[in-house]
């Protein structure tokens, strides 16, 4: 492996009148006395998707869940997770209500072993909306944001597990959209799936750009570069570099960034 | 070549292994079966003679109240009305289960979702220890506590169905918490970040996804739990009275079919009625031990996720 200077770094600077929706300030990660994650300081300007791309065990899969605070009882987090002007790093923060306006998508398709339907409904109805038409409402409106209406229309009451993985995804993806969130963080959400699945799954958050603010955790460079606005790389625990994703894959600044995206790199 | 051709043609050492490895394999499952087999045959044959060999009518059997087998009524039918002990054994053994189930559910849930760490540590130590205190110690205390207690709180005699079914609740909790517990933990990790990630509580987290996920477990468990309270002689026998009449309350002396046998067992002669009557109720106990198999594979089968 070849040493690298990780102070070197290289973080854009969004203009001014950058619509930002949550930004991180200097925020730290320990796994007991393990430091995993140093300094990092990101924005994330609304209505755009931002990729996290580095080696595994980089830290940006960590990084992500601090952000809705999936850390909590596993890590200790410190530094600020600004969401409009609150830090959602503070003990008055109630995490229950945060995490749907941060919905997250995990790596490997999760739905709960019920229906379609209910996989959206049940966690509705736990919220405390109890008028049907208002859940059956928001169930077809988040399958349809999520692509997956036109596939399970006719059979709404189907397992979910009897889904293809891309489906399921597309589905866990719509369960989040249901909470109607701000911010939708994906932990390498197509990497358990095929390409087509993975093609159809990009589409998807092509699309939910329009209304969301998406924060994707990707192993693949290619799908970083077709699908993000920009993009940030993380290496053993450091940001560092964050710049627009066209800059970062035709003319990254730190050397690190540009031997890991060339293939040239450890 | 030809010593080439020579050993690929003849049997190794290491083939030889394998076939004597298989064989004694095979010897060992044979005598499994033949015992096996034969305990089978024995208790259904000796079971069945009863209502062949003595011409009991099988109806007779599951429903008359009156249990003397060496004696005969007025009209020379012999007195063996084996209600009075199914519904003992029942009755114990459902209300232990009914008793136990929630405490078991919340340790369970405690030790694996609340407070691993701690559950661990104190919790599976004390559990274990449950499981592995020999029944007539828990009939023991059951004598010298639960009896007295009874008899001072709600009267009677103390000896009854409901101090048989504390005995019980204490017997069973074990086996069905560590059964439950097991069925917690394969629980699959992204179950619970998935309801996490939605905005759900702890608790919410705990009741509506977690147990529930778990529910094809607990019933089985609590079947095994059910299970072992039903083949419970010893302690059973030492608290409920042993008195073979229908209950007509939880305090009134009574009977199950593992204490009738414990009690019957030396003063009867192999080959006659009274003898027989005992062998047709360890042939019920055998058939309900094999209805409770059943059933936990049914429910494996049918509750698993899909």
């Amino acid at each position: 492996m070849k040493n690298y200077d990780l102070t070197e770094q290289s973080i854009l600077k969004l203009p001014a009148d950058t619509e930002i929706v949550v930004e991180t300030k200097d925020l730290q990660v320990f796994y007991g006395t393990n430091h995993a994650m140093h300094d990092a300081s990101l924005q994330f300007p609304r209505y755009s998707i931002t990729a996290l791309i580095g080696a595994s065990g980089s830290g940006k899969s960590t990084y992500l869940r601090s952000i809705n605070r999936m850390n909590d009882g596993i890590a200790r987090v410190e530094g600020q997770i600004m969401y409009r002007d609150l830090n959602l790093n503070s003990k008055d923060v109630d995490v229950y209500q945060m995490r749907r306006r941060i919905g997250m998508v995990f790596q490997r398709p999760n739905p709960f072993a019920k229906s379609i339907y209910e996989n959206i409904a049940f966690p509705l109805r736990e919220m405390g909306i109890k008028n049907k038409q208002e859940i059956r409402a928001t169930v077809e409106k988040s399958l349809k944001q999520a692509a997956l209406w036109d596939e399970v229309k006719d059979d709404l009451k189907r397992s979910a597990l009897s889904l293809s993985g891309g489906q399921q995804q597309r589905l866990c993806i719509a369960r989040a959209l249901a909470m109607s969130p701000d911010i939708l963080l994906l932990d390498e959400p197509a990497s358990a799936l095929d390409p087509i699945s993975s093609a159809k799954l990009e589409l998807t958050l092509q699309e939910l750009k329009k209304d969301y603010t998406i924060i994707i955790v990707t192993h693949s460079m290619q799908q970083a570069s077709r699908l993000s606005d920009y993009t940030a790389f993380f290496h053993m625990g450091h940001v560092i570099e964050f710049d627009r994703t066209q800059k970062i894959f035709t003319n990254p600044t730190t050397r690190i960034t540009e031997d890991y995206i060339s293939g040239n790199f450890g | 070549m030809d010593q080439i051709k020579n050993e690929l043609t003849h049997k190794s050492k290491a083939s030889k292994q394998d076939v004597r490895g298989r064989t004694i394999a095979f010897i060992c499952i044979a005598v499994i079966m033949l015992v096996v087999l034969s305990i089978l045959f024995m208790i259904t044959s000796r079971g069945l003679s009863t209502f062949i060999q003595d011409k009991v009518p099988v109806s007779d059997f599951f429903t008359k109240t009156v249990w003397n087998p060496s004696a005969v009524d007025a009209n020379g039918h012999y007195l063996v009305g084996a209600l009075p002990m199914i519904v003992g054994s029942f009755s114990v053994t459902i209300l232990a289960a009914l008793l136990a189930t929630p405490f078991a559910i919340a340790t369970a849930v405690f030790m694996t979702e609340i407070s691993p760490k701690r559950g661990q540590r104190i919790l599976q130590p004390v559990i274990e220890l449950l499981v592995g205190i020999p029944s007539v110690v828990y009939g023991f205390i059951g004598l010298t506590v639960v009896v007295p207690l009874t008899r001072q709180l709600f009267g009677g005699t103390g000896f009854g169905i409901l101090s048989g079914t504390f005995v019980l609740f204490v017997m069973v909790l074990p086996t069905i918490t560590s059964m439950y517990i097991d069925s917690l933990k394969s629980v699959p990790r992204f179950y619970r970040e998935a309801s996490l990630a939605l905005g759900a509580t702890r608790w919410q987290t705990i009741s509506r996804v977690v147990i529930r996920a778990s529910v094809p477990g607990l019933l089985t468990a609590i079947v095994f739990g059910m299970a072992r309270a039903f083949g419970e002689a010893l302690a059973v026998q030492m608290v409920i009275g042993n008195a073979a009449l229908l209950p007509h309350n939880l305090l009134s002396p009574a009977s199950t079919l593992t204490s009738v046998l414990t009690t019957g067992i030396g003063n009867t002669v192999m080959g006659t009625l009274p003898n027989n009557a005992l062998w047709t109720l360890a042939l019920i106990l055998l058939v309900m031990s094999l209805l409770f198999n059943l059933l936990t594979r049914y429910i494996g089968r049918k509750g698993g996720l899909k």
